[in-house]
């Protein structure tokens, strides 16, 4: 599992390089993410556009990663591919989550 | 090393309990689901209930140990497909599948639920689930609409 960062002035993006988390990964993104919002900006993005599924181990481990980093960081999420839209929606964790629908939208920075 | 029998209407898999024997099943149904015109979105979905169902017998019915042997058949029937799937692990508690309720999100972040999902899940996208414990043996039976018609 290789997730990727890149500083945007005040934001860390965090981009999955996986096209799966499920049951097989779901403890090394879990391990990934945490190992790299370790230092820098507080407000994290977690871009899941080359994630094209997940289960719900994988779900579990999103949440688990913001309650991991719920008293130090802030984590939204963008780039949701159909099947993984579908489970946050069935789940409704779409509503315990800030999810921007592509990254210009999450990073306005990144727009211009 | 998982095994494939396929035929016109129809797609057999056998493979152990693991992780990665799982994914891989997964993998070989997917693609013979994608030489037979089903949408990309509905193949996903479907995606998703077969990972359900087979994590759950390799997590429970075989407590993770990853060398079950577990049997899936798909049958693509009209308007959609029906799965059978057989373990030879633990039974399901009860003798009957989870309820699957809605996770309760009302809570603080620290307490949100990171698991219970799966039978809910499986719950919202099988139709006819059926379980029976038939000897040392647990068959799980199900339909998927897919198409038109499905949700």
């Amino acid at each position: 599992m290789e997730v990727r960062k890149t500083d945007v002035g005040d934001t860390r993006v965090v981009k999955v390089n996986d096209s799966r988390i499920d049951a097989a990964v779901a403890i090394q993104f879990k391990d990934a993410v945490r190992a790299v919002t370790a230092d820098g900006p507080r407000r994290v993005v977690l871009d899941l556009s080359d994630v094209s599924f997940i289960d719900s181990s994988g779900l579990g481990a999103v949440v688990a990663v913001k309650k991991l980093l719920k008293d130090t960081h802030t984590l939204e999420l963008v780039g949701l591919t159909p099947v993984v839209a579908k489970v946050f929606k069935l789940t409704r964790m779409d509503t315990i989550f800030t999810i921007h629908r592509d990254m210009a939208a999450a990073v306005p920075a990144l727009a211009s | 090393m998982i095994e494939v029998e396929t035929d016109d209407d129809a797609i057999r898999v056998r493979c152990l309990s693991d992780m990665f024997e799982v994914r891989a099943s997964l993998q070989t149904l997917m693609s013979d689901m994608a030489g037979r015109d089903f949408l990309p979105e509905e193949r996903g979905t479907v995606e998703l209930v077969l990972a359900e169902v087979l994590n759950n017998v390799a997590e429970h019915a075989y407590e993770e140990r990853g060398d079950g042997r577990i049997e899936l058949d798909l049958t693509y029937v009209p308007g959609g497909i029906a799965i059978a799937l057989q373990d030879f692990g633990k039974p399901m508690p009860g003798g009957q599948t989870p309820l699957g309720m809605p996770a309760n999100l009302d809570v603080e972040v620290a307490d949100l639920p990171e698991g219970g999902f799966g039978w809910f899940l499986i719950g919202e996208l099988a139709k006819d689930l059926s379980y029976e414990r038939r000897g040392e043996v647990n068959h799980l039976t199900f339909r998927m609409t897919l198409g038109e018609s499905a949700v």
